[in-house]
């Protein structure tokens, strides 16, 4: 199993390296920083000055070595549009981004896998067939226009929810969290959801169709002749072996979330780092989209690592063989 | 619904018209018996041809700043402004009909949509039968690139394309190029899965003997590729580019939501949206309701007859 770690967390290591390799070169060659730094009227000197201090005039590979170095310290420069560190201006809006990430997970793990197992035990009731017409119409509508339709219904006609914001928020030293006050949740409810719908409707069929065909293995039919009862059948030897897919799409659906949250945060003004992406695409503010794509890139890797490591805990037949990579 | 084998001899029956061969084979019986897919297609040809015809059919020609008018602004559906112009679909805060807008709208969509897919499937199918024959090296660094690709979502993909696009072209030029652009981000971001699909039948065909005996004959790998495997392998990539036409579609109204697609000369569904979620506090619904609807039944329309596709072609599958 060590072994099986090291080996996907040098590829992770290579994965990262290519990644910065990318941003290194969005970052370096991408408009010209020190245009962007400067003023429209600088001296020529200020800029071959600059340009030295700066280190431009570096070889590649050093300038390279060093972007790495600053990134490995959490290091990305400054944003050409609001002149602050990335770093420090991608940091104090991690926290939203985060709480509406497991937000929205959490709604997604539990009503999927509920509806899943729901419409895999009654696949005659009427009631399964509802859930999955409405699923098949929400995975094919675009996660922007299911925003906009909460807001109409639920912020404009009936105005129960606030739609746009985070609410108040309360400090907790660097990490400001919306989840302690009442305005906070409120605010939560409808771009949690929003984001959540993709995820719960592919959860739910995934186990669903995982479940009708473990319940048609034998050793279910043999559960039963052994007299278990329902749940331990269903829940005991069923829904345990239709775990492994369902971890490994959720944890590669994660990388989707942080898409579709740069989507929901727009639709509800969400002031995470999603938006702060979008502002920086709309200006080309290279640097933050530098930062972006390495901090992205760093949370796949991790979560793929996660995923990789929990397949050993959830089937003992890949602990035997190891060299089954997933995926 | 399984297809039922054809029962009569085909050899006693009197010779029918192409037409009628294809009315009914093994496809065309499946779609008969399916009512969705039906109504599927009819929706689809209907908003694809009003689309394809939206310069003769729409009532106002949304675009000419001689023919609008700001008193028209804000007219409610089915009724007549104060300068007396009818609106079927109401109209905008600049007066323009939203029926016609929406007309040109899906114009704009469906050609960036069809144009992306087109790329998407040139790169893929390329690619995949090159590391589908090829084999070794070649394929193992062409299929890592496509799971790197693959495991990032589109949007994000063509959102860094598009960021990159704004740095290096000058901003005089952005706005002939953007649609291009927005093509090019939209194509790049969607080949991998045409790659895989590809690669995996190649591998299947090339095993077989008549590619070994054109082989041993001396034809050209390249003549082989395109004129013996691809003809071959391309029953899932029909299926694939449909799925992929319906992705495209709803990928570039995101962009555009979010502002960094069509320029707002030529707004298609996703910008109209966009334009139109500004008025829904304020009670105009329809000028967000009439392209997201639109938008809507045009995604579940093509999607709708992908899986139709999928289902006809490979009845192993279901």
């Amino acid at each position: 199993m060590l072994a099986f770690i090291l080996r996907r967390l040098a590829q992770s290591i290579v994965v990262m390296g290519v990644v910065a390799l990318i941003s290194f070169m969005l970052f370096r060659y991408v408009g010209d920083p020190v245009a962007s730094l400067l003023g429209q009227d600088s001296r020529l000197e200020d800029f071959e000055d600059l340009r030295q201090r700066l280190g431009l005039n570096d070889p590649f590979y050093v300038q390279f070595g060093r972007f790495v170095g600053n990134a490995l310290q959490g290091e990305f420069g400054i944003s050409y549009r609001l002149q602050t560190p990335v770093t420090e201006l991608i940091m104090s809006r991690l926290p939203a981004t985060i709480e509406l990430a497991f937000a929205s997970a959490l709604i997604a793990l539990v009503f999927g896998l509920s509806l899943g197992v729901f419409t895999a035990l009654k696949p005659r009731s009427f009631l399964t067939g509802v859930v999955m017409t409405l699923s098949l119409v929400g995975v094919s509508l675009p996660t922007f226009l299911i925003g906009i339709g909460l807001i109409y219904v639920f912020a404009v006609e009936l105005q129960w929810l606030p739609s746009f914001g985070r609410g108040q928020v309360v400090d907790l030293g660097w990490w400001k969290t919306g989840l302690l006050t009442e305005s906070g949740l409120r605010s939560l409810i409808l771009p949690a959801i929003t984001l959540s719908l993709f995820q719960l409707t592919l959860i739910m069929r995934l186990v669903r169709a995982e479940m009708l065909e473990v319940l048609r293995q034998d050793y279910i039919k043999f559960a039963r002749a052994r007299g278990l009862s329902n749940r331990a059948i269903n829940f005991g030897h069923a829904l345990k072996n239709t775990m492994v897919p369902v971890i490994t799409i959720t944890g590669l659906q994660l990388g989707s979330v942080i898409a579709f949250s740069i989507v929901t945060e727009t639709v509800f003004q969400w002031p995470g780092v999603g938006s702060l992406f979008i502002n920086s695409v709309q200006v080309v503010d290279v640097p933050v989209m530098a930062a972006y794509l390495m901090f992205i890139a760093f949370v796949f890797v991790v979560i793929n690592l996660i995923v990789d490591i929990l397949y050993y805990a959830v089937d003992p037949r890949l602990r035997i063989n190891a060299s089954g990579s997933g995926k | 619904m399984t297809t039922q084998p054809n029962l009569a001899p085909p050899a006693a029956a009197k010779p029918r018209s192409r037409l009628y061969r294809m009315w009914d084979s093994d496809i065309f019986f499946s779609f008969r018996r399916s009512p969705v897919t039906i109504v599927a297609a009819i929706v689809a040809v209907l908003l694809i041809g009003a689309a394809l015809l939206a310069p003769w059919i729409a009532p106002y020609n949304p675009f000419d700043p001689s023919s609008l008018n700001l008193m028209d602004g804000f007219t409610p559906p089915n009724s007549q402004s104060m300068m007396g112009n009818y609106f079927l679909m109401g109209s905008d805060h600049q007066g323009r009909d939203v029926f016609s807008t929406i007309l040109y709208g899906s114009r704009v969509s469906l050609f960036v949509g069809v144009l992306a897919t087109a790329f998407a499937m040139l790169i893929g199918i390329s690619l995949g039968l090159t590391a589908g024959y090829v084999g070794g090296k070649t394929d193992a660094v062409i299929m890592r690139v496509a799971d790197i690709q693959l495991s990032f979502p589109a949007i994000l993909i063509a959102l860094l394309i598009f960021g990159i696009a704004r740095g290096i072209i000058p901003p005089s030029k952005q706005e002939n190029m953007a649609l291009w652009v927005l093509i090019i981000a939209i194509g790049l971001s969607n080949w991998a899965q045409f790659a895989r699909t590809v690669r995996g039948a190649t591998m299947v065909e090339r095993q077989k003997d008549y590619v070994s005996a054109a082989r041993i004959m001396g034809v050209h790998p390249l003549f082989i590729l395109v004129r013996h495997v691809l003809p071959n392998v391309m029953a899932p990539v029909l299926v694939i580019a449909t799925i992929g036409l319906a992705l495209a579609i709803i990928e570039e109204a995101t962009l555009s939501f979010l502002g960094v697609g069509v320029p707002p000369t030529q707004p298609s569904l996703g910008t109209l949206i966009r334009i139109g979620q500004q008025f829904l506090f304020s009670g105009e619904w329809w000028i967000l309701f009439f392209p997201a609807i639109t938008l809507i039944l045009l995604a579940l329309a093509v999607n709708l007859l992908g899986d139709w596709l999928r289902d006809a072609l490979n009845p192993r599958l279901r």
